[in-house]
């Protein structure tokens, strides 16, 4: 029951991150979450598409999306809000989505050390069996501002 | 002459997100968009993933600008980027212009930049590879 005895709740940050911001342009929503991994919901949006003429989804939004579904996998991981910077972010788009449907974002936080954490996930819109990107991350924790010693 | 895009080849996305061009490089243009909520990740600072929508739609402008010079048309797919994230984008105007490294028959691979006020510190950069389908 490792659940019920964390702090970090990715459903409740997600309603406090995606009240505003880009992620709040975005309108992404929360959708599931485990131990080390979280996925956010990004809702079918008519002025996101990627080519003039043609109903796909644009890829940024994907990498939005993936960018903050890695950053709430780490603090879920960590267990606390604490602040990170994406140091390396890498997407392979393997398919369009499908026109009118939700795109999943789902990412896990594999390995956590002193200064960095690391993140891979999958996109999906439905079927989490047949992705339409995969993504590889880093980020860097953000060091508190240097320690007060010695002070008198 | 070359055939320039000018702000309405960029896709609704990238208008959308507040992306403009801001001025001709030689063949390629150098995008810039405005710092405001639409892009605001952590306070004051630009979201990851709105600066890696600058940074794609500077390279696929790069693109459609070379191609558009030689004639071709293609339906140009995302294979895939990686960013690398240097610097917090501040809350001030950010720009973006790329380079095709390698223009193929199938596919291009282009190098993408994107800085603040200083054009010689970036904040974040990108290596991304695109499908050129026959349009």
């Amino acid at each position: 029951m490792t659940a019920e005895t964390r702090k970090f709740d990715p459903a409740q940050a997600t309603k406090f991150f995606t009240g505003r911001g880009h992620s709040g342009w975005l309108g992404l929503q929360y959708s599931d979450h485990g131990d080390d991994w979280v996925e956010l919901e990004l809702p079918w949006r008519e002025d996101l598409l990627g080519e003039e003429g043609q109903r796909v989804l644009a890829s940024g939004p994907i990498l939005s999306l993936m960018d903050m579904a890695s950053g709430m996998a780490i603090w879920r991981a960590m267990d606390e809000f604490s602040a990170i910077a994406t140091l390396d972010l890498r997407v392979d788009y393997v398919r369009p989505a499908r026109e009118g449907s939700s795109v999943f974002g789902r990412t896990q936080c594999y390995r956590l050390t002193r200064s960095a954490a690391f993140v891979r996930g999958l996109a999906h819109d439905g079927n989490s069996d047949d992705p339409v990107a995969h993504i590889q991350a880093v980020f860097m924790k953000i060091a508190p501002s240097a320690p007060v010693a010695n002070r008198d | 002459m070359t055939e320039r895009p000018d702000d309405a080849a960029l896709t609704p996305y990238a208008r959308a997100l507040g992306i403009e061009l801001d001025h001709w490089d030689g063949d390629a243009p150098v995008m810039r968009v405005a710092f405001d909520e639409t892009v605001e990740g952590r306070p004051e600072h630009f979201h990851g993933g709105a600066t890696g929508g600058l940074l794609e739609t500077a390279g696929y402008a790069v693109l459609r600008s070379v191609l558009a010079a030689s004639g071709r048309t293609a339906t140009l797919k995302p294979i895939n980027i990686t960013v690398q994230y240097l610097a917090a984008g501040k809350s001030q105007t950010s720009y973006a212009s790329g380079r095709i490294t390698k223009l193929g028959r199938r596919s291009a691979n282009i190098t993408v930049e994107a800085w603040q006020d200083d054009r010689a510190r970036p904040i974040a950069t990108a290596v991304m590879n695109v499908l050129m389908a026959d349009g």
